[in-house]
C-alpha cells in the first residue's frame, strides 16, 4: 500500500507547489492523476519515486518510509526519447534495470526478450531506440519499467506525445499489463478520456498550490473497450465530472495559508 | 534518418571532397608557376612538382621512414597520456562541483601557457630525447581532452540520470552509465582535436631540439643543409598529409562508435 502523508512541497524558497496532500493507494489499483498544468503531478510523481524529498510530510510504501529510490519502483517518462540510452540496444535498455536485481547476464537478456515479447517487440531487440517510432519507443522504455516486475509503477504522461491510434494501443496494453502483472500504478496525464479509461480511480489536483481537488472511483466494467466503453453513460459522466473538477482545479484561488 | 537523408548527406561528402580536390590542384599549380616563373630563386622555393617527386621518393627511404615512426610514436604515446590523466580528471571535475571549484584557479593559470613556449624548459629537464616531445605533447592534449569531458558531461540529459537513480542505480554508475557514454562524442571530437595540436607540438620540439631522430629532426637538418629548401618542404608535406589521414581517420572511428550521436545517424547504421 502507498500512502502519502500531508505531503508539501516547494522548491528552493518558492511558493508551495504542492499542498498537505493525502493519498492513499491499495495494492494493485491503476490511479489516475489529472490536473491542470503547472498544478505539481510531476512533482508528486517524483517525490514518490524517491527523486525528491518533499519539503514536508511523508510517504510510506507498506508502511516503510520512502526516503530515496524505493526497490521495486519502474518509472516511465514521457520523453522517451531522451529516457531510453541510444548508446544501448533496444533489448540492453531492457535488461539494464535487472542489474540492480543482481541476475546473471544470461538471465538479464532472457527476462528482457520475454518482456519485449509481451510488449509485442520480440523483433526490434537487436535494434537502436533511435530506429524505432515513438510507439515503439514507449513500448521499450513500458518493457524497461516492468523488466523487473516492480510492484509500483509510476508513469508521467506517458502517451501524451503519441498520436491517437497508437496511444489507444498502449493504453490497452498497459490494461493487459496492469491485469497480468497487478501491480501498483499511479499514472499521470492530461487527457481526461484517457484518465477515466484506464484507471480505477481518478486523482484531480487543483492548481496554485497542488491540492487533491476531486477523488473519483470509476464504475466501469473491468474489461474495457475503445469503443464500447468510451460510449457508456457512466464513462461520459465521468469524464464529463472529472473535466469539471480539472476546470474548477485550475480557477480557484488558492485557499489562505493556516 | 531517411534514405534521401542519407543520400543528400553522401553527395554532399563526395561534394566536398571534390572541392577540396580542386583547392589544392589550384594551390599546388600557382606554387609551381611561381616556382618556375623566376621570380623567387629556386632554392628558396622550388616547384611544387619537384618538393612532391622529392617527398615520395622519401617513401622509400628507409632512414626517413624511421624518423617518422618515432615521431608517431611520440606522437600516440603523448596523446594516449594525455587521455588517460585528462578523462578520469574531467569526469571527475564534471561530476564534483568541489573538485571544480578548487582546479579552477590552477586550471585557469596553466592553460594560457603555449605549449611551445615549453620546449625549452622540458628539454633542460628530460634532455632532447623523445622523452621531451612525449612529455610537451601530453601537456598540449590534456587541455581539448579536459575540457571537452567536462562540457559533455554538462550536456548530459537530466531525465537520463534520474531514469537510472529510479532504477536504483547510485552516483558513480549514474556517472559511468549515462554520464560517460553522453560525454564520449565530445570526448572523441576532443581527442581528434588533440591529435592535430599534438602532431604540430611533435614536429615543433624535434624541429627546435635539433638532434635525435623524427620527422621534426629532418626538417631541422635539411634546413641547415645548403640547397636543403627541398627537403624541407618535402618534410612539410609529410607532416600536412600525416596530420589529413590521421584527421580522416579519426572522424571516421566516430562515426563508427557514436552512430547514435545526432550528426552521425543514419550514416553508420
Ligand atoms: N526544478 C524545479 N525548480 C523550480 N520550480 C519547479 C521545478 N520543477 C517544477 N517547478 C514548478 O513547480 C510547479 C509544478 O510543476 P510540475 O510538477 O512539473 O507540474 P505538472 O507536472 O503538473 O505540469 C510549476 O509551477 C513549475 O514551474
Ligand atoms: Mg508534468
Amino acid at each position: 500500500m502507498l500512502r502519502i502523508d500531508r505531503l508539501s512541497h516547494r522548491y528552493g524558497d518558492g511558493p508551495d507547489v504542492l499542498q498537505d496532500i493525502e493519498l492513499t493507494v491499495p495494492d494493485g489499483q491503476l490511479l489516475t492523476l489529472v490536473g491542470p498544468s503547472g498544478c505539481g503531478k510531476s512533482t508528486l510523481l517524483r517525490c514518490v519515486a524517491g527523486l525528491l524529498r518533499p519539503s514536508a510530510g511523508r510517504i510510506t510504501l507498506d508502511g516503510e518510509v520512502v526516503d530515496g529510490v524505493p526497490d521495486r519502483l519502474g518509472v516511465v517518462f514521457q520523453d522517451y526519447g531522451r529516457s531510453l540510452f541510444p548508446w544501448l540496444s533496444v533489448r540492453e535498455n531492457v535488461a539494464l534495470p535487472l542489474r540492480r536485481r543482481g541476475l546473471p547476464r544470461a538471465e538479464r537478456h532472457a527476462a528482457a526478450v520475454a518482456m519485449l515479447e509481451q510488449v509485442g517487440l520480440a523483433d526490434a531487440a537487436r535494434r537502436h531506440p533511435w530506429q524505432l517510432s515513438g510507439g515503439m519507443q514507449q513500448r521499450v522504455a513500458l518493457a524497461r519499467a516492468l523488466a523487473a516486475r516492480p510492484a509500483l509503477l509510476l508513469m508521467d504522461e506517458p502517451f501524451g506525445a503519441l498520436d491517437a491510434q497508437t496511444r489507444e494501443d498502449l493504453e490497452d496494453l498497459l490494461l493487459r499489463l496492469h491485469r497480468a502483472e497487478g501491480m501498483t500504478i499511479v499514472l499521470v496525464t492530461h487527457d481526461i478520456d484517457e484518465s477515466v479509461y484506464v484507471a480505477d480511480r481518478v486523482v484531480v489536483l487543483a492548481a496554485g498550490p497542488g491540492r487533491v481537488r476531486a477523488d473519483l472511483p470509476v464504475a466501469l466494467p473491468a474489461e474495457r473497450d475503445q469503443i464500447a466503453t468510451r460510449g457508456l453513460p457512466e464513462f461520459i459522466a465521468l469524464r464529463t465530472e472529472v473535466g469539471r473538477a480539472v476546470r474548477q482545479g485550475a480557477a480557484t484561488p488558492p485557499p489562505p495559508r493556516a | 534518418m531517411s534514405p534521401a537523408t542519407v543520400r543528400r548527406k553522401r553527395a554532399g561528402r563526395a561534394r566536398n571532397a571534390l572541392l577540396g580536390a580542386v583547392g589544392v590542384l589550384v594551390a599546388f599549380a600557382a606554387c609551381e608557376a611561381l616556382g618556375r616563373s623566376g621570380m623567387v630563386r629556386s632554392a628558396f622555393l622550388p616547384p611544387a612538382s619537384e618538393v612532391l617527386v622529392r617527398a615520395v621518393e622519401l617513401g622509400g627511404d628507409t632512414a626517413f621512414l624511421n624518423g617518422v615512426g618515432a615521431t608517431l610514436e611520440a606522437w600516440a604515446t603523448g596523446l594516449a597520456l594525455a587521455c588517460a590523466l585528462a578523462i578520469p580528471l574531467g569526469l571527475l571535475l564534471g561530476s564534483v562541483p568541489a573538485a571544480a571549484q578548487a582546479a579552477r584557479v590552477l586550471i585557469e593559470f596553466l592553460r594560457p601557457v603555449p605549449s611551445v613556449a615549453l620546449i625549452p624548459l622540458v628539454s633542460l629537464l628530460l634532455g632532447a630525447g623523445s622523452e621531451t616531445t612525449v612529455a610537451l605533447v601530453a601537456y598540449a592534449c590534456v587541455w581539448p581532452v579536459l575540457f571537452n569531458t567536462v562540457y559533455g558531461l554538462g550536456e548530459t540529459d537530466p531525465l537520463a540520470k534520474d531514469t537510472l537513480r529510479a532504477f536504483g542505480f547510485g552516483r558513480l554508475a549514474v556517472l559511468l552509465r549515462a554520464g560517460l557514454p553522453s560525454a564520449a562524442p565530445f570526448i572523441a571530437a576532443g581527442v581528434r582535436i588533440a591529435a592535430a595540436t599534438a602532431l604540430i607540438l611533435a614536429v615543433a620540439s624535434e624541429i627546435l631540439a635539433g638532434f635525435g631522430e623524427g620527422l621534426g629532426t629532418f626538417i631541422a637538418q635539411a634546413g641547415m643543409a645548403t640547397d636543403g629548401t627541398r627537403d624541407v618542404l618535402a618534410g612539410v608535406v609529410w607532416a600536412g598529409a600525416l596530420g589529413l589521414v590521421i584527421n580522416l581517420a579519426l572522424t571516421a572511428v566516430e562515426r563508427r562508435l557514436f552512430p547514435w550521436a545526432p550528426e552521425h545517424r543514419g550514416s553508420g547504421a
